[in-house]
């Protein structure tokens, strides 16, 4: 049977059918939807990790004890989940184990663009890389059985186009592998310096048995047609390469890109009068070939930077071309993304923005966009976990260099499971009195809603036992007087946090709590409710667009909510001093 | 021959639904078909696009400027910020539809007015309604995407086939009347 699937479906249907286990996975654009399909088979346990470390360690303990394993992330969360990667990379796997990356060129919604293409040589891994869904099914197949036939955890690398993108997909019947047994060999699975000495040796002769298997998998392979040009390619690149030169040109397509195939390469390139290497981001197959003495043409006409296309292909071999195009003469406004109506988010930047000496450092979520005009908060985005630390750091140096201002941190509920609670213990143990807002909106929903420690559900669907933010930063030594819980819906109630935490001397903590409007619950139970501005009382002073709501807006001369996208969270009523702000619709 | 369709819009339109019944409908009719879609921020109200290309094979998922056979804009000023996509003599269906960005909205900004003329003086083959009014009437606004779809296939002259029967796989069954009636309006546009 065929059917129309997104790189990121068919990596899940792949894993089930090679008998996958087992998953585990930290949330991540564009790698997020592989463990929501995964969760799907109910042959496959599957789990949200808090964060992308403890991912990799919960897949590999299954891996040793026996199971087919996967677990997937974005390419910044494996820089989170190196320091597991590179010792399993000694300990191998015993169910085979998978871990898939998921890069970012272009970064579409990413703070980095890093090609991590570049780890799998450094952890001294195999590396796969398909260039389409098919291929994500197929090749997620292969990838385990090498994992257990070369005893090595397999990095599976994908970029956004391969992710989010849908093609057709020939499917498969599941077959069923079993568990492992699990048999006790510390040499193997406990790396102290002496076995990890010995390991390193056996993971050199498994790299030159992955090389030889490299030289033969069907997974590299050559396209012979013209062969006036030559190209190496892996991954979309390969479809961008093939759209332009079609048969005009012949092809060494890499699937398996670490080892990579020497003697392949050395054929391809002495029969080839040119030989091209089309790939995003670093040039990671043209160093390789290079450094093997065999000279090719790459990023001297390929940008490094952002994501390759057809079109930047055909203007690095045959010139910039005019395009026959419309252009219309209409000045276009800026769309950026916004907090949506009723964000719970909104309540607290808004009432922090009436500071000026106050310095936010933030951190990657919904709530990054309380940088945006008209509330202009944040002042650093750094990486998960950041918001909270950055801020220590801000913190000391404000007080040696004698400068006034106070030092807010802000991290969201699933960032703070994720890797903000290790800075607000900094904050404790070297009493630094910053002030931690920790934007509890029970959901990951930057990577479209996904359940999270605090949210009392699995990613299965099970209800499970909630993890308290308030008890962990009790916990954790921040005195509870120090404490605020608000609902960030009440101005008033935020505002007198922000106003005791901007006066302590001590780590101070306020916790929003308000579920995320998009939840579905949250829709239904303010479905049909919205404000309405009564025009005799408006005197148009324009203090509740400062809001940033997108419900509100001047529209002929009035200051108008559209009702369409209200969802009454009243904290525009309450900005506004004329009480021009009245409800309608069915409360 | 592969063809290339454009969607733009704005996050929360109903966009991603409407290029996936297409596809679905493609793949069913036995066409190779490649579709992109990009998640993330652009869903927190700002400009997203989905793009679809399908024919006897197709490898590029993506489309290049001058060269979408259709671009099917779901907002009036998408259609401006993307029109460098449409193939010189392709054709662009528009929703008549304004949703109006933060900075337009606080007023730091300004919606343009021009519009229509432009695309008239540009020569552009386009056809413009009001997808939302449309729905609306119907009895859901949320079914503009299907009014849209509608007028799509219509310009690709596939309205022959089962779209019908693609419907009904894809939406759950309480939706499947509402939305083939705003498909079958649009395919009269
Ligand atoms: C290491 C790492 N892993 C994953 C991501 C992707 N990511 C960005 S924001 C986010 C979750 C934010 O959730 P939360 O903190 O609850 O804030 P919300 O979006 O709900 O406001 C994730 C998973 C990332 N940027 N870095
Ligand atoms: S998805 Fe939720 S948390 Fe994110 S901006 Fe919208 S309301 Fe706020
Ligand atoms: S009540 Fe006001 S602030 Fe809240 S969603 Fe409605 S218009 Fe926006």
């Amino acid at each position: 049977m065929k059917k129309i699937m997104s790189g990121n479906e068919a990596i899940a249907r792949g894993a089930w059918e090679a008998g996958c286990t087992f998953a585990a996975a930290y949330p991540g654009t564009p790698s997020t939807e592989i463990l929501e399909n995964m969760a799907q088979y109910k042959e496959i346990y599957s789990e949200w990790s808090p964060n992308e470390k403890v991912a990799v360690e919960v897949a590999c303990g299954a891996s040793i004890a026996g199971a087919r394993a996967l677990c997937a992330m974005k390419h910044v969360g494996l820089n989170v989940a190196a320091d597991p990667l590179f010792t399993i990379a000694y300990e191998g796997a015993n169910g085979g184990l998978v871990i898939v990356s998921a890069d970012d060129p272009g970064m579409h919604s990413s703070q980095n663009e890093q090609d991590n293409r570049l780890y799998a040589p450094h952890a001294k891994v195999a590396m796969i890389e398909p260039s389409d869904s098919q291929e994500c099914k197929e090749y997620i197949k292969y990838a385990f059985e090498i994992s257990e036939k070369y005893d090595t955890p397999v990095l599976f690398r994908i970029t956004t186009r391969i992710a989010h993108s849908k093609g057709v997909v020939e499917l498969s019947e599941r077959q069923e592998v079993g568990f492992k047994e699990y048999e006790k060999n510390v040499a193997k699975y406990v790396m102290i310096p002496g076995h990890a000495r010995v390991k390193h040796v056996e993971v050199e002769e498994r790299l030159k048995r992955l090389k030889e298997l490299s030289n033969n998998t069907p997974l590299n392979r050559i396209e012979w047609g013209d062969k006036r040009i030559g190209i190496v390619t892996s991954g979309v690149s390969y479809q961008y390469a093939k759209e332009v030169f079609g048969d005009n040109a012949s092809y060494l397509k890499i699937g398996f890109s670490y080892p990579l195939p020497d003697d392949l390469i050395r054929k391809f390139a002495a029969e080839v009068e040119k030989l091209y290497v089309i790939e995003e981001n670093e040039p990671y197959l043209e160093n390789y070939i290079k450094a093997m003495g065999i000279s090719c043409i790459g990023k001297d006409i390929i940008p490094i930077c952002g994501e390759l296309n057809p079109d930047i292909i055909k203007t690095a071999f045959f010139g910039k071309q005019e395009k026959d195009k419309y252009k219309l003469n209409v000045a276009v406004p800026s769309r950026p993304p916004v907090l949506c109506p009723g964000c719970p988010h909104r309540g607290i930047f808004y009432a922090v923005s009436k500071y000026k000496d106050i310095v936010a450092t933030g951190d990657i979520g919904c709530y990054t966009l309380g940088m945006m005009p008209p509330l202009n908060v944040t002042d650093t985005v750094i990486c998960m976990g950041a918001g909270i630390s950055a801020a220590i750091g801000f913190e000391k140096v404000y007080k040696m260099a004698n400068r006034k201002g106070k030092i807010f941190g802000f991290v969201g509920d699933s960032t703070f499971f994720h890797s903000g609670i290790t800075g607000l213990i900094d904050a404790v143990y070297n009493q630094s009195p910053i002030v931690a807002v920790i934007l509890d909106n029970s959901i990951t929903a930057m990577t479209g809603h996904q359940e999270n420690p605090g949210t009392g559900k699995t990613l299965m669907g099970e209800i499970t036992q909630v993890v308290d933010i308030y008890s962990i930063v009790k916990a954790v030594g921040v005195k509870e007087e120090n404490i605020r819980v608000v609902d960030p819906y009440d101005l008033k109630a935020t505002e007198e946090a922000v106003r005791d935490a901007y006066n302590a001397t001590e780590p101070f903590v306020i916790i929003t709590k308000q579920p995320c409007a998009l939840i579905k619950e949250v829709q239904k139970k303010r479905a049909g409710k919205y404000l309405v501005i009564n025009q005799d009382k408006c005197v148009k002073c324009k203090a509740c667009l400062r809001t940033g709501c997108p419900a509100i807006s001047i529209r002929d001369g009035k200051v108008v909510i559209d009702k369409n996208m209200c969802n009454a969270c009243s904290v525009c009523q309450q900005v506004c001093k004329f009480d021009a702000i009245e409800k309608g619709g069915n409360f | 021959m592969v063809k290339s369709i454009l969607f733009v819009g704005v996050g929360g339109q109903g966009i991603i639904l409407a290029s996936k019944i297409l596809t679905e409908g493609l793949l069913k009719f036995g066409y190779d078909v490649k579709m992109s879609e990009v998640h993330g921020m652009a869903q927190r109200g700002g400009s997203v696009t989905t793009q679809v290309r399908f024919g006897d094979k197709v490898y590029s998922p993506l489309i290049g400027e001058g060269e979408a056979d259709v671009v099917v804009s779901f907002e009036k000023v998408e259609a401006a910020r993307w029109i460098n996509y449409l193939k010189k003599d392709g054709k662009l269906i528009v929703n008549d539809y304004e949703i109006f960005s933060l900075p337009v909205l606080i007023g730091k900004e300004n919606y343009p007015t021009n519009i229509e003329e432009e695309l008239e003086k540009s020569g552009v083959n386009f056809k413009l309604f009001n997808a939302a009014k449309i729905a609306e009437e119907i009895g859901n606004i949320k079914t503009q995407n299907m009014v849209i779809l509608g007028a799509l296939v219509k310009s690709l002259g596939l309205e022959n086939l089962d779209w019908e029967g693609v419907i009904k796989e894809v939406l759950p069954e309480k939706l499947v009347d509402i939305n083939t009636k705003a498909f079958k309006y649009g395919l009269s546009i």
